[in-house]
């Protein structure tokens, strides 16, 4: 299916990474292109086939629900853009 | 010291264990070789005060009698894996500046055997590429030049720093990844051994993620043995990666140079793609011959969605990757472009720090999960992927591995793809199976094409049964005899 400038306006969006206007036609052409190569999935026969979520057939292991690492901000905040008094700054979330 | 670089893994831990050389000298030959080598710009870190400290370090652990299995051996890593305190960045302007404070299980595993690290290698940017171009810190080029032409080739993607550092003997073995084939099409690009393991056998905990369900580690190096070294210290069960498979880690090396006869080697006919280069047909058919005369029973296998593989790994890595990728928001660590509120610093944040492939796929994958869209592309190439693995469930019936080309061509002048993002999809169409399967797969160096560029096979395994790996790849290695280096110009 053709994607057009419009999807992908509120592709970016949803994505949340800013495309300029000048650039959703090139781009829309693009994902057309390489969403008409995806489209031969459709020749395949899947009636009744288990979608495939992972390789690994194991159930996901479960531990006690204990604290087994943390209390240490300095490690946490380490890479931070900006913080104050340990914690993380960033901007205002709530008008 | 030229060569103590020169030397295999194996060759290397031999003379340590001798002490022909301390860990010291074999790091500060490697370290000096790779200041030589800046114009490949494999390395995007360098780290040679660590490097010095850690084989200081190694040599008196030696000399105390406490050697480990990789004990002074100096190694690159790959720069998707987190190394604490020194940068990591997956090639992404997004993660510049980045320092970890804590270090990935693999790495950690390596260091706890002895190993030293020389640095970061180059990648493409979150492992999203197949020519190392993608890299926000400029392509690797790779060692290898055409006979008689100075035309700068891509060295493979995404591990291509780590496959062009083992080639120019930058080091002696170095970490990859692999989520469609970024070892083993490096690999074959380079000349040199790649192995992806069994989906599961290394821990993902600390390694940047992509596409969580496909990603895993492996070990490059020069010599099948010398990767199944490697990889005996990179698995093993750990418990923060909830997909960590707990299951014993065999010493692979053993393996190595054992008798391969009355092995079932199944050729799947669907790998035989129009417009693969003769030699490329022709090295296959010596690979199986190569592998007849070892005693192997060679028959014909079919993998009917073969095709498909490709398209269903582009919907399923997209849509793995957008909400991976949905961590970088410039909150908690990497780069923050201000906006006028929360959302517009987000966008811009996005915006200036992901390259123009990794956006593309975060945006396909972020329509496949849109509304509307959810089960006619993604259910349905979950769908599709199980058909793939079911492929292979069927040809394990009548065989024990199977043997293929590794890449569709030799290493392609850098900037030849750059313009049609399917074309360079391609070039994983026969790695990109193993991902989606779950499968352990291998490249080896088999041959030189007519320009003298190296082509390589691949061999794909049963899961968890790399040992049967280690012994066709020792097999293959030893009758192809591949000795070719590229001619050094750096």
């Amino acid at each position: 299916m053709a994607i057009d400038a419009a999807t992908v306006r509120k592709v970016a969006r949803l994505a949340r990474i800013a495309e300029p206007e000048d650039k959703l036609e090139p781009l829309a052409r693009e994902l057309s292109g390489i969403m008409s190569w995806i489209e031969q999935l459709n020749e395949v026969d899947t009636d009744g086939v288990e979608p495939m979520t992972t390789s690994v057939a194991m159930t996901l292991p479960m531990r006690d629900d204990v604290v087994t690492d943390g209390g240490d901000p300095a490690r946490v905040l380490g890479n931070a853009p900006k913080s104050e008094k340990g914690f993380f700054v960033v901007p205002k979330v709530v008008e | 010291m030229s060569e103590l670089t020169g030397l295999t893994l194996k060759a290397a831990l031999d003379g340590l264990a001798d002490k022909s050389f301390s860990s010291e000298e074999i790091t500060k030959a490697h370290l000096a070789a790779i200041e030589r080598s800046r114009p490949l710009n494999a390395f995007v870190v360098e780290t040679p005060h660590k490097a010095l400290e850690m084989a200081k370090a190694s040599d008196a652990r030696r000399a105390k009698g406490e050697a480990g299995p990789l004990e002074g051996a100096p190694l690159g890593i790959k720069d998707l894996f987190c190394t604490e305190g020194v940068q990591s960045t997956a090639g992404s302007m997004i993660l510049r500046g980045f320092k970890p404070t804590y270090e990935s299980t693999v790495t950690s595993q390596l260091w706890r055997d002895g190993a030293v690290m020389l640095g970061k290698l180059n990648m493409d940017e979150f492992a999203m590429g197949s020519s190392n171009e993608t890299s926000a810190w400029g392509p690797v080029v790779n060692p290898w030049r055409q006979q008689g032409r100075n035309a700068d080739l891509t060295p493979g993607g995404s591990s291509g720093g780590s496959a062009a550092a083992v080639a120019a003997d930058l080091c002696l073995g170095a970490t990859a990844t692999d989520t469609g084939g970024s070892i083993r099409q490096p690999a074959a690009f380079t000349g040199t051994v790649g192995v992806k393991p069994t989906y599961g056998r290394c821990s993902r905990w600390g390694i940047v993620a992509f596409a969580s369900s496909l990603d895993q580690a492996g070990p490059m190096a020069r010599s099948v043995e010398d990767t199944a070294i490697l990889l005996r210290s990179m698995a093993g069960h750990d418990p923060k990666d909830s997909t960590s498979i707990d299951a014993e880690v065999p010493d692979f090396a053993s393996f190595c140079g054992k008798s391969v006869k009355g092995l079932r080697i199944g050729i799947p006919k669907e790998y035989r793609v129009d417009g693969m280069p003769p030699e490329i047909d022709a090295l296959w058919e010596q690979g199986i011959a190569w592998l007849k005369e070892a005693g192997c029973e060679i028959v014909d296998v079919s993998l009917p969605h073969t095709k498909y593989a490709l398209p269903a790994y582009y919907i399923v890595a997209p849509a793995e990757a957008s909400s991976n990728l949905a961590r970088y928001d410039g909150m908690r660590y990497g780069l923050r472009v201000d906006g006028q509120n929360l959302i517009d610093t987000y966008e811009k944040t996005r915006a200036e720090g992901f390259g123009a492939e990794v956006k593309r796929r975060i945006l396909i994958g972020t329509y496949v999960l849109s509304a509307g869209y959810y089960d006619a592309y993604y259910v349905k190439a979950l769908k599709v992927r199980r058909r793939i693995a079911d492929d292979f469930d069927q040809a394990w019936q009548t065989c024990d591995a199977l043997l293929t080309p590794t890449a569709p061509s030799a290493a392609f002048a850098l900037g030849d793809k750059a313009d049609d993002p399917v074309a360079m999809y391609l070039n994983d169409i026969f790695t990109v199976t193993v991902n989606l399967a779950g499968l352990p797969g291998m490249s080896v160096p088999a041959g030189l094409d007519a320009q003298g560029l190296p082509l390589g096979l691949q061999l794909i395994g049963r899961n968890l049964d790399e040992g049967t790996l280690f012994s066709l790849g020792s097999a293959l290695e030893k009758a192809a005899d591949f000795r070719a280096k590229p001619a050094k110009w750096w």
